[in-house]
């Protein structure tokens, strides 16, 4: 028969497909790696870590490379973003997932699904031309897009994700948890933060991490949102400069194999490596918890 | 969960106490906070979006999406960011579907127990995690320069596809895994060889979850911008012909193109003096060609389960 003969062909084949996750990780690493490389030695890393100045092309001078302005950007804007998006994304997941009748949740879950479909350049869009007028209405706001314009930005476009892995952690708490409860006596809200948080903390913590996880990745939409100014913001409405922001915007104006170009691929390996941590971190968590509940 | 807990305090043999009152009232109190939370979510969303396609309205017509724009970007329609979007995610879904259906099938179906099959779920996991700006930094450096393919339309393809092809593995695995293992058992004991298994019984049983995986991976490619900025993707190509056959295919794999994506970029920020309809009209395609794909795959979705025999 024919297939007989081809049949340890496609074995191969589908072997081969298998590891191409692997294989795109892998390459992924070696070639950011390989590109960032050759500066490394060179680096003030003190500059690098330290340093406001951050002045790639310089007219004439000795160009800087200080990314200070940029890790506290990306870090501004994902702490602050998270700051909105855990209270609004937990409570969404507990609303939908113990109080919301069936309708209801059906509802809201297919909108929540919608919001996660929003591309990120949508989302800088509507920082841009919607948020950004309105946010520069505040007293003693010079400029619209800016920090907080990105925070909320941000918010948006993590909360489905905290959400939809929230209601998945609420949902695994076995309900003989909640019929235990009460049977005792409790109301659901009660039960909701005396038994059903204890129980799922390890799944919202996940959920948590890995909004953290898209708002330090997150590119288009800080590009347009937080008004790309390297300083330290002092207020909310101050602007920054985040790292993913800083290479979208910077990398076609570097020369290929020079000093800038490399800088750029450093930070990329950055990002990576917070993101990679993140992501791996939380999955082993989301795992676990299903390992627990069978 | 059941509906209970409604004894305490209403009467009957159980007298209502002040703590039940207040028990009562924290419950209500608790129930319409969390309610707030998802409004807080929905409706500013809902109205921006509302906002967004009241602004577009004025220039949303066929005209728009059928004229190639022109004076960069200023007139005219976004028929060439469209058709380039068009072919981005068609060249990215022929490398990808392939390659993300057989991993998904490894996976699932052949891979044993162990450290190699765990770290392979760990790299699907890590792939998904990396930035979309990341992505475009490595297919700049291995399509663009490593590779010699320079700024062009198969340099972007192939960035997105291996940026997608996690969401692919992952909705064939689902997908796959549906299908209930005595309609394996039932074929081998029948002597059939574990490929035929799979090609004549599994995977048409999960044809309907690869599709929404597959359309997953089109609404994704549609929307990103990040990883195509940095390898193919231009603000305003001149060269796009603007007339019927010639129209259809103005791009070679070696070109640089425009996408829908990068047009809201570039309208949004790059281009002084540009009306605002423009931009909100471009914005407004991007989100219903998103929106669009999605609930077809949500109505595909459910079209199927209810099919479902088993």
């Amino acid at each position: 028969m024919l297939l007989d003969r081809t049949e340890p062909l496609i074995h191969a084949l589908i072997f081969f497909c298998g590891w191409s996750a692997i294989f795109c990780v892998t390459a992924i690493f070696v070639f950011i790696f390989k590109e960032a490389a050759p500066i490394v030695p060179r680096l003030d890393w003190g500059t690098f870590f330290f340093s406001l100045d951050w002045n790639p092309v310089p007219g004439g001078e000795e160009p800087a490379y200080g990314a200070l302005g940029l890790l506290v950007g990306t870090f501004s804007v994902t702490i602050l973003g998270m700051l909105i998006a855990v209270p609004i994304g937990l409570s969404a997941a507990v609303y939908i997932s113990e109080f919301a009748g069936p309708k209801i949740k059906e509802s809201f879950k297919i909108i929540i699904e919608l919001l996660a479909a929003i591309p990120s350049i949508v989302w800088g869009f509507i920082g841009l031309v919607v948020l950004s007028p309105i946010i520069q209405k505040l007293p003693g706001v010079y400029v619209g897009t800016n920090l907080l314009n990105g925070a909320i930005i941000i918010a948006f476009m993590a909360v489905p994700l905290i959400v939809s892995i929230s209601e998945d952690a609420l949902r695994a708490v076995p309900d003989s948890y909640r019929e235990g409860a009460m049977a005792l006596g409790a109301r659901k809200w009660e039960i909701v933060y005396r038994v059903l948080f204890p129980a799922a903390k390890n799944g919202l913590l996940a959920a948590c991490m890995l909004g953290v996880g898209r708002a330090v990745g997150e590119t288009m939409a800080v590009l347009l949102a937080t008004g790309n100014a390297n300083n330290i913001p002092h207020a909310l409405t101050d602007p920054v400069k985040t790292m993913t922001a800083t290479i979208a915007s910077e990398f076609g104006d570097a020369e290929f194999g020079g000093d800038h170009y490399r800088v750029l691929f450093v930070i990329g390996v950055l990002l990576f490596i917070i993101t990679c941590a993140i992501n791996v971190t939380s999955d082993i968590i989301v795992k676990g918890i299903r390992k627990k509940h069978g | 969960m059941g509906k209970a807990a409604n004894s305490t305090g209403a009467g009957g043999m159980f007298t209502a106490t002040s703590h039940d009152r207040r028990k009562a009232r924290r419950e209500g109190i608790a129930k319409w906070t969390f309610f707030c939370a998802c409004l807080l979510l929905i409706v500013p969303v809902l109205a921006i979006l509302g906002y967004i396609f009241f602004e577009a309205w004025p220039v949303l017509s066929w005209e728009y999406i059928w004229e190639n724009p022109r004076n960069n970007s200023r007139e005219g329609g976004i028929w060439a960011p469209l058709i380039g979007t068009f072919y981005l995610v068609l060249v990215s879904l022929v490398i990808v579907a392939p390659v993300g259906i057989l991993a998904g099938v490894y996976l699932n179906e052949y891979a044993p127990e162990n450290w190699l099959t765990r770290s392979i779920n760990m790299a699907v996991t890590s792939l998904a995690g990396v930035p979309s700006i990341v992505h475009g930094l490595f297919g700049a450096a291995a399509f663009v320069f490593a590779a010699g393919l320079g700024e062009s339309l198969l340099a972007a393809s192939l960035t997105i596809a291996v940026m997608t092809l996690p969401v692919i593995i992952t909705a064939t695995r689902e997908a796959l895994n549906a299908v209930p293992m005595a309609f394996r058992e039932a074929c081998w004991n029948m002597g059939a060889t574990r490929w035929q298994t799979i090609r004549t019984i599994v995977l048409p049983n999960s044809v309907s979850g690869m599709l929404t995986g597959v359309i997953l991976e089109v609404a994704r490619a549609a929307g990103e911008t990040a990883p195509i900025l940095l390898t193919g993707a231009i603000i305003f190509t001149p060269g796009v012909p603007d007339t019927a056959p010639d129209k259809f295919f103005p791009y070679y794999l070696g070109d640089q193109f425009m996408a829908l994506s990068m047009h809201l970029h570039a309208v949004s920020t790059q281009i002084a003096g540009i009306d605002k309809e423009m931009q909100f009209g471009t914005a407004a395609v991007l989100i219903l060609l998103i929106l669009f794909i999605n609930s077809f795959s949500a109505v595909l979705r459910s079209y199927l389960r209810a099919r479902k025999k088993w």
